[in-house]
């Protein structure tokens, strides 16, 4: 009797916690699980598709811990078989060396080609036109630069719906990552070179953007939100911002870039359409004296010439790496 | 004037006191219990006896106790941490951070709670219990280096004052347990926290290493006779295959934190976004170390179930030898998987998949121990003491962990989970299932063995109970916040999010681990108070199968008083079942002269001299540092030329010793 009221409680706890689960979870949103654009999508099916085939393993693990516990515990002695000297069975190894290698090497396969299907570098197939994003991390907010459209936002990024999204992106602040949990994968934003993330988003809607790296005290208030929208809708953003009378040049660049987060989406008109590239290419410029990080005069006798920025912005990477030898 | 201050005391100054409220709250409170606690020990007169009997005492057993109860303060703090950042986290929902403490106050809280946790806790928790079982379980009168023991313990002590010496006067670091460059370059982090955080680290660090040197060469050299290599215990394979990673891998650690102190101490360039520095190397080095660390962690737990599971199924380990080739494939493999750390820095297709794969292969080995563990249990009999709910508690957490670490190996999804809950979940799960479990069951099967009575075992399951249910609360909504799209370390979140339901009930795990935490302490207290009721008389309360439970509890300064002789895996088991079945009792060794090392205060006085280095490059105190090597170096040379460091117990003594010993055995 007393056996059967434990059970009934177990059973019972375990209602409450099923029940009490869906309860606290219903009417939340989850981004991952409830994608909204290709590169996400396929993401999630990867994640269904590993989790079922890892249950093939667990299932039968969890099912022989509850069974055995139960049927070789000391209270069942009489029943049960002892055998304290059985220790090796070639059978048993290699069912349980060989099931496991079969999954993972599976699994192998599917990584292997999953992982070249979802490289952020991969340009995505569309009949659309992309839409290029220079993306800047910043202490503590985001930069998004249009350089096709001339102009710029910061923490809102407005893109439009079922078009690719070629973004690069870099950083003028310590490691960030940007992360778009509605849309898929994310990549790490660093100073001094460029990084590349194609997306997609499938409908209209509003979703959370933010960084996914430590990046210092203001780092939880990199939040944006990224707005796809209608193609006209984009187009009317574009033109808004291009008759603001605020610009974004080196001058007001350099004041925007000074630690601080920001509350509201600022537009702006790109005043210099060289910018990123100058960002980019500030980290590994001479001269500069110790510790400041001015960026490449415009004016003067260091000035250089936009298409060898645009040249050099191209190969930083490489740079980047022969600097580091 | 000014000149002499700033040549004394570098940039140290009352600036750096604490300036946010709980902190300052904390910080007095740690004072006054200090002073308390230094003025009590001369009330009681009890510096002699502490200094005579522990501080100077190269006795493993004695130095295991010492890093266990070391870890146990360090585990209050960090839950303490962890307290605290859940609080922040169901008040900062619609903030803007400093609900219950400040962003920059945040940030160090979870730095110190990551750091102190694997570094303070877990590595203690693991070198104390090597200390207290290993050269019993091999049959040796003590680790290979007694003294270099000593050593080791005392830099680890002297991390974990810097540590926490940080939290009274400079801060501690905001770069997370592994500082990641350029944040913890002099540009963003000019302060003394993340110094405090290489330095604590470095002086740990080479702790660490010199004891996987010691125990590699107990293992090889110190067996008793008879126990050929594929005798040994498993925990001993678990231990061995465990230092060597030890060996190979600190080094890296010392030496990327090295070169981010040279960048911080000397201006280079190692790792900083400019000057052809390049932070992307420091990422790759630290997980070069990171990885194979998180399988020092766990792989002597794995050592400690496989001993648990057998002794308490009272069964032969299932698959002893597929169990070391396990240990050593994940010891192999250890080292090949540490990019999936970071599939999202930007690395081409083939590297990612190629780190994926590996990553994932690691899960055949582990899978089979499981299985292996799982058919120790299969015809045995089984009897449920708390170690045996820890490791009921260790199979399901450490399977879920390891399934979310397959979907983290695969790169395709890694990208849309890296560095959200869903990760801080998973590492928890297999940090918190396999080694803290793995440890905690360690310390209630192996306690008799040291202090002689065992441990409450009512205060025990509720302990083991509570954590398991508390680690669910706690973590498993942390997946579910990470599909959300929460990423770890924030302070603040929209309240749009929805995501504070989930931090409560993730707060209110915590509170529950706290509750085991307690019941803990309580156990240790009821044990104490009541330990003439659970005397361990026999020397073998758990009718155990390897050697150290055949010695009397508590286990006698000397280990053994006679070297014992090994024909078997089980030896202790297979001899109680000769004498029960040919019915003789066994026979009167034949006692002989016993070496010790003589106890010594230098170990104290040498990682007492690092720790002045330490401080000293933390606060740019430079003659401090100076002074710090030049005491440590004087200090080894003269230790290496005594020569006079062992003295002699006679057979005789041995003999009056271990009689008393049986007589007390034979009167049960």
């Amino acid at each position: 009797m007393k056996k059967t009221a434990k059970v009934v409680a177990f059973l019972l706890v375990l209602a409450a916690v099923v029940v009490g689960s869906v309860f606290l979870l219903q009417g939340l949103n989850f981004d991952v699980i409830n994608s909204q654009g290709e590169v996400a999508n396929k993401e999630r099916d990867l994640l269904f598709f590993t989790l079922g085939l890892s249950l093939i393993v667990v299932i039968p693990v969890f099912v022989m811990l509850i069974v055995f516990s139960l049927r070789y515990r000391e209270g069942n002695k009489k029943k049960a078989v002892y055998k304290p000297d059985w220790d090796f069975n070639w059978v048993l190894e290699t069912i349980w060396w060989g099931i496991p290698i079969v999954i993972i090497g599976i699994l192998s396969v599917v990584t292997w080609i999953s992982t070249h299907d979802l490289d952020p570098y991969k340009p995505l197939d569309s009949d659309v036109k992309p839409v290029s994003v220079q993306v800047v991390a910043l202490q503590w907010k985001w930069l998004f630069i249009y350089p096709e459209q001339g102009v710029a936002s910061v923490n809102l990024l407005q893109i439009p719906e079922k078009t690719p999204i070629n973004f690069t992106i870099t950083s003028d602040a310590p490691m960030n990552s940007l992360w778009i949990p509605s849309l898929g994968s994310q990549i790490y934003a660093m100073s001094g070179m460029s990084t590349k993330l194609h997306l997609m988003a499938d409908t209209v809607g509003d979703y959370k953007g933010s960084s996914a790296n430590i990046s210092g005290e203001g780092f939880a208030s990199m939040r944006f939100i990224a707005r796809s929208s209608t193609q006209s809708d984009f187009d009317a953003w574009v033109a808004k911002l291009r008759s603001s009378n605020q610009t974004l040049d080196l001058v007001s660049y350099d004041k925007l870039a000074e630690p601080g987060a920001v509350s509201e989406p600022i537009g702006y008109r790109l005043g210099d359409p060289h910018l990123y590239d100058r960002i980019v290419l500030k980290y590994m410029m001479p001269p500069r004296q110790s510790g400041s990080h001015a960026l490449p005069a415009k004016h003067g006798e260091h000035e250089m010439k936009n298409k060898d920025i645009q040249n050099m912005g191209a190969h930083n990477m490489d740079m980047m790496k022969m600097d580091g030898m | 004037m000014n000149e002499l201050i700033n040549f004394v005391f570098g940039r140290l100054s009352l600036d750096y006191l604490p300036k946010d409220i709980i902190t300052q709250v904390t910080v007095v409170v740690i004072t006054v219990l200090g002073i308390a606690a230094v003025v009590a020990m001369f009330k009681f007169k009890l510096w002699k006896w502490v200094w005579k009997n522990w501080i100077t005492s190269l006795d493993a057993k004695k130095i295991g106790v010492m890093y266990l109860i070391v870890a146990g303060i360090m585990l209050i703090r960090g839950v303490a941490d962890a307290l605290m950042i859940r609080a922040q986290q169901v008040l900062g929902s619609g903030g803007s951070g400093g609900e219950f403490i400040s962003s920059d106050t945040f940030q160090q809280v979870f730095s110190a709670h990551g750091t102190i946790m694997i570094f303070f806790v877990a590595m203690g928790l693991m070198f104390g219990l090597i200390n207290l079982v290993l050269p019993l379980m091999l049959g040796a009168r003590d680790v290979a280096f007694p003294f270099l023991n000593s050593v080791s313990f005392w830099l680890f002590t002297m991390g974990m004052i810097l540590v926490n010496m940080s939290l009274i006067v400079g801060g501690f670091s905001i770069g997370g347990w592994l500082g990641y460059p350029p944040l913890t370059e002099l540009a963003y982090s000019p302060g003394p926290g993340v110094d405090y955080w290489i330095w604590a680290l470095q002086i740990a660090g080479i702790g660490s290493l010199l004891s996987g040197i010691n125990f590699l060469v107990t293992i090889l050299k110190h067996r008793a006779p008879g126990m050929t290599m594929m005798k040994m215990p498993i925990f001993a394979w678990s231990v061995l295959v465990m230092v060597l990673l030890v060996i190979f891998a600190f080094p890296i650690l010392t030496a990327t934190l090295g070169m981010l102190g040279l960048d911080r101490l000397m201006g280079m360039h190692f790792f900083t976004s400019d000057f052809g520095g390049n932070p992307m190397m420091y990422i790759n080095l630290i997980w070069a170390w990171g990885h194979p660390e998180v399988y020092i962690l766990v792989l002597p737990a794995f050592g400690i179930f496989s001993e648990i599971v057998a002794t308490y199924s009272r069964k032969k380990l299932f698959g002893y030898k597929t169990m070391v080739v396990a240990l050593f494939a994940i010891t192999f493999l250890s080292f090949t998987v540490w990019l999936h750390h970071f599939f999202t820095m930007g690395s081409g297709a083939n590297v990612n998949a190629f780190f994926g794969i590996t990553t994932m292969i690691i899960a055949i080995p582990t899978g089979v121990k499981i299985f292996n563990w799982l058919f120790t249990m299969y015809r045995g009999r089984i009897s449920f003491k708390s170690p045996m709910l820890w490791f009921l508690a260790f199979v399901i957490t450490f399977t879920i962990g390891g399934v979310t670490g397959v979907l983290l190996a695969v790169p395709g999804i890694d990208f849309q989970v890296h560095n959200s809950l869903f990760l801080v979940a998973h590492f928890h799960n297999v940090i918190i299932g396999g080694v803290v479990f793995g440890y905690l069951a360690a310390i209630t099967y192996w306690f008799p063995k040291i202090f002689g009575f065992k441990l409450n075992e009512r205060f025990g399951r509720y302990a083991a109970y509570c954590w398991t249910i508390g680690f669910m609360v706690a973590f498993l909504p942390l997946y579910a916040l990470g599909f959300m799209g929460a990423t770890r370390r924030l302070d603040h979140y929209d309240a749009s999010t929805g995501w504070q339901v989930l931090f409560v009930v993730a707060g209110i795990g915590v509170l529950i681990i706290a509750l085991g935490i307690f019941f803990q302490i309580l156990q240790l207290v009821v044990s104490i108070w009541q330990r003439k009721k659970n005397l361990d008389l026999t020397g073998d309360p758990w009718n155990g199968r390897t050697l150290e439970w055949s010695v009397p509890s508590p286990a006698p300064f000397y280990n053994f008083a006679v070297t014992p002789v090994v024909t078997s895996r089980d030896p202790f088991w297979e001899e109680k079942q000769r004498l029960k079945i040919s019915g003789e009792k066994s026979a009167k060794p034949e006692y002989k002269d016993i070496y010790l090392p003589k106890d010594s205060g230098m170990g104290i006085i040498i990682a007492g001299f690092g720790f002045l280095v330490c401080f000293g490059l933390i606060w740019h105190m430079w003659w401090l540092a100076v002074v710090g090597l030049i005491g440590a170096i004087v200090c080894i040379i003269i230790k290496t030329g005594d020569d006079d460091n062992e003295y002699k117990i006679t057979a005789a003594e041995i003999e009056l010793l271990d009689i008393s010993n049986r007589r007390k055995k034979a009167a049960l």
